[in-house]
């Protein structure tokens, strides 16, 4: 699949009224002050950092894949793919959110507590002989939507900062899940409610279709639509985009409140898969899906963005994860990798701008 | 070296020998002059950028103690040739020689080192902090064997560096307090109290007016009496003339001449930096006046403007003139909707309106193309395309909706063509643009929803010449076609010279009123600065 990438060319680096400079070379192979290897090993070597810089972040994951295959002979077999998508889903279908949020040049720090609310209050709809499955999922999806609201009230009439707004949301949040279970989790639920985390549809599970539903209606959204156009003009200028004609208040209210919303599918798909919803869930999933976004390429800035580079973010952290795992590197390990990632792909991403 | 010495005597604490540096360097290479005619040459440089030249073979001798312009159209190569100077880009051929000796200028800082200043066109200063450190942001003076900064005798050396050009400024006072005249002159003092000897001004008047003008005029003489020698850019040929001793004209990155001021009139200058004679710089076809198209009654924003009435018609090109802090913008951008009024009554085609937010102005046929295409006009990030069709994206919608981007292409495209951008296409972001063709992209996306009534607030401000002469011709084809245009502007000649009628502000209020064939300069600037008021 491919996705409309013209918005994605950050032009941070540009010069101004001048025509952007030479691609600056790749980084010297270390080997010129060491007394290293043959000339042709440093051909190569250079070679393949220029093509890494010139797809970028794809060509990282291109590399990445590559590596772990070699690396594993598990790891590209079908059973291991579809259970990394799998893994991926619930970060996934919040990052596809949280890059619409960040490319208005702003930030949804509440979507971690947003997946505990809307999973405990999902649950608690769920419980044997009682409401319908759809009852339970509007629930869920519903509590995200007004929390997400709420942020975007409070960010464009009351003109906070995102940060500010997110954080206190992502504390109340979570402290209304917690009030609403009494700290306990939420368990006996219904065999169907089962079904959204553990069904499949073609042989996919449900969490995947769903995943991939969510990056279809996301980038035709972003890419393809009016509503697309207003995100990036708000991000990139919001006083242009005021004079513009644009309701640049009505913009932020949605992207928040799309995000919300995502993010309480993300509490629903979690607490299914687990059939039982905790109050304490989805800590941290906040920062996943910004680390997922910016290795994307979005800028943090605002305005430059992709919900193809979202995708790639999201699959390059769920394949290191897993591809780790099968390497039985420990867990702690992991989280550094992740963090290495992150640098590297911000720094990838400025060098293939120039 | 000079850098150097001047740091280590600021921390040694010996304040009287660093606030008064020019007495003591500038004359002696003053004194070096019988033997080298040139502070500064620049011979042979060429420059690229990914493949494409922007500077083949260009020379540029500065004398001491001269002011020397650098003119050329927009995309001409000056801002280049500037950078290479400053350390900002290296040039890829070519030789620098300061006072005769050849120098290599890798960075910033060994440019500054060189006594190489320059005072950008936008200013950048710490808003939070005061004029004097600023001024000395990064050499603070400081108590001997400390890095505690001496604050009073850096507030002192301040003053003594404002004295000594003539002007007045509490270095107290928060930069974020300052005009831009006020910026601007402590980005000259900084340069001089950094030893420069060649201070690049880019565009300095594109942002002050009148007085302000004036009085960095008698400064840029000051500097000059002392020996410093400035590169002096600017698009205003009146400025130049009254400023300059040399002019140096750069055209699509060659050389094209240096000449003295005395060898050249406008008219030279002007075939120099085209490469043709603009004989009509401002068509003169009269529309005809229609029907009224806006009545204005009363408006008024408190602190603001009070009292605004006028009349526009169909087909007319009415002009608003006034000093800078008049209230011009303020009236076009309360008409636009961007704030609210305190009082008045908007009447559009003889229908009372009520304006509250931009969309509603748009939806009466109103355009506006801000003063600062950069903070309001344009999403910098984004591409042509994107910028140019915002406004009217509707109109390439399926069900409101969704883009139907073959035909907003196309559309973009016509656009393109029509206003003569130089863009590489569609999909380049506008940042990378000149000035004059990011203007052309402002105009164009207003023009996309085909309106009545086009505000137009200093259109032309920083463009080159050929873009301005693009953007007058345009005006008189909008107003031929039975549109309104307003048209705010601070260059009397281009009022003048594109208006039907004139109206003068002054404080917020309306000082006068011109029609074509009544025009008078001297009395539309009496208005302009408040000596006569019709009553």
């Amino acid at each position: 699949m491919t996705f409309d990438t013209a918005e994605n060319k950050p032009a941070a680096n540009a010069e101004v009224l001048s025509p952007a400079p030479d691609p600056p070379p790749p980084i010297p192979p270390a080997e010129h002050s060491m007394a290293g290897p043959e000339p042709r090993e440093a051909g190569r070597w250079k070679r393949t950092l220029r093509l890494l810089f010139k797809y970028g972040i794809y060509g990282a994951f291109v590399l990445l894949v590559a590596g772990m295959s070699v690396a594993s002979p598990h790891f590209l077999t079908p059973v291991n793919i579809v259970n990394i998508l799998l893994q991926t889903s619930v970060n996934g279908i919040i990052a596809v959110g949280m890059t619409l949020v960040i490319i208005t040049a702003g930030i949804d720090l509440s979507v971690g507590s947003i997946v505990a609310l809307s999973a405990v209050v999902a649950a608690s709809f769920a419980h044997p002989g009682g409401y319908p499955l759809i009852v339970a999922i509007l629930m869920g999806i519903g509590v995200g939507l007004a929390v997400g609201l709420v942020n975007g009230l409070l960010i464009a009439k009351k003109g906070l900062a995102p940060f500010i707004v997110t954080l206190a949301m992502m504390t109340a949040a979570r402290g209304l899940a917690l009030v609403y279970t009494s700290g306990r989790p939420v368990i006996n639920l219904t065999g169907s409610y089962d079904f959204i985390g553990g069904g499949s549809m073609l042989g996919i599970p449900l969490p995947v279709v769903l995943f991939a539903l969510t990056i279809a209606v996301g980038a035709f959204l972003l890419h393809f639509t009016r509503f697309g156009r207003y995100v990036f003009a708000v991000g990139g200028n919001e006083m242009a985009a005021r004079v513009s004609g644009i309701n640049t208040h009505r913009i932020l209210i949605a992207v928040y409140a799309i995000t919300g919303a995502l993010s309480g599918l993300a509490g629903i798909i979690l607490s299914s898969r687990v059939m039982s919803a905790s109050p304490a869930g989805g800590a941290g999933y906040e920062l996943d899906a910004i680390a997922a976004v910016v290795i994307g390429g979005t800028s943090l800035f605002g305005g430059i963005g992709s919900i193809a580079g979202t995708v790639v973010g999201v699959l390059i952290i769920g394949v290191m994860n897993n591809g780790l795992d099968m390497l039985n590197v420990s867990s702690y390990w992991q989280l550094v990798a992740k963090g290495a990632i992150i640098l590297l792909a911000v720094l990838l991403d400025r060098k293939s701008a120039a | 070296m000079i850098m150097d010495r001047y740091v280590r005597n600021a921390h040694n604490g010996d304040g009287r020998r660093t606030i008064a540096p020019m007495n003591g360097n500038i004359p002696m290479t003053l004194g070096h002059r019988a033997s080298v005619d040139y502070i500064l040459r620049m011979q042979g440089i060429c420059k690229s950028f990914s493949g494409v030249p922007v500077l083949r073979d260009v020379n540029l001798d500065v004398a001491a103690g001269e002011v020397h312009a650098l003119m050329g159209e927009n995309g001409a190569g000056k801002s280049t040739l500037m950078k290479i100077l400053c350390g900002i880009h290296q040039k890829d051929d070519g030789a620098i020689y300061l006072n005769g000796q050849p120098v290599h200028i890798r960075s910033p800082k060994e440019s500054l080192r060189h006594g190489i200043s320059m005072i950008h066109q936008e200013l950048n200063p710490v808003r939070a902090m005061t004029v004097a450190e600023n001024i000395f942001l990064g050499r603070e003076p400081c108590y001997r064997f400390t890095t505690i900064v001496n604050r009073h005798r850096q507030r002192e050396q301040a003053a003594v560096l404002f004295e000594e050009l003539g002007a007045s400024l509490n270095p107290d006072a928060r930069m974020s307090s300052l005009s831009v005249a006020q910026m601007q002159l402590v980005e000259i003092v900084k340069a001089v109290s950094c030893r420069a000897s060649i201070i690049i001004m880019d565009e300095p008047t594109s942002a002050i007016a009148g007085r302000e003008v004036e009085k960095l005029f008698a400064i840029i003489r000051n500097l000059k009496s002392r020996g410093i020698s400035i590169i002096y850019i600017s698009h205003r040929l009146e400025e130049i003339f009254r400023i300059s001793d040399t002019i140096t004209v750069l055209r699509d990155g060659r050389f094209i001449a240096s000449r003295p001021v005395a060898e050249l009139d406008g008219a030279a200058v002007v075939r120099m930096m085209v490469g043709r004679e603009i004989r009509e710089l401002f068509p003169k076809a009269q529309a005809a006046v229609g029907s009224i198209s806006l009545e204005v009654n009363g408006l008024a924003r408190r602190g603001k403007f009070r009292d605004i009435s006028f009349r526009a018609r169909c087909g007319e090109v009415l002009g608003f003139g006034g000093l800078m802090g008049a209230g011009r913008s303020e009236v076009m951008e309360t008409l636009f909707g961007m704030y609210r009024a305190d009082a008045g009554v908007i009447s559009i085609h003889g229908r009372s309106v009520a304006i509250r937010s931009p969309s509603d102005a748009i939806r009466h046929g109103l355009a506006l193309v801000t003063e600062d295409r950069q903070l309001t006009g344009l999403n910098l990030k984004a591409s042509v395309k994107a910028n140019m069709t915002l406004v009217s994206l509707k109109k390439f919608c399926l069900a409101r909706h969704v883009l139907r981007l073959g035909e907003e292409s196309r559309a973009v495209d016509a656009q393109l063509q029509s206003l003569a951008v130089k863009a590489r296409d569609q999909n380049q972001i506008v940042s990378t643009l000149s000035g004059g063709n990011q203007q052309k992209i402002v105009l164009a996306k207003w023009l996309l929803t085909d309106p009545q009534i086009v505000i137009l607030d200093e259109p032309t401000r920083g463009i080159d010449i050929g873009a301005k002469a693009d953007f007058y011709h345009i005006i008189r084809t909008l107003a031929r076609q039975g549109r309104t245009v307003i048209l705010v502007s601070s260059e009397m000649p281009e009022l003048l010279g594109l208006c039907d009628r004139i109206i003068i502000l002054c404080q917020g209020r309306i000082t006068a009123e011109f029609t074509r064939g009544s025009f008078d300069q001297e009395e539309i600037i009496r208005a302009a600065i408040g000596q006569r008021r019709e009553s």
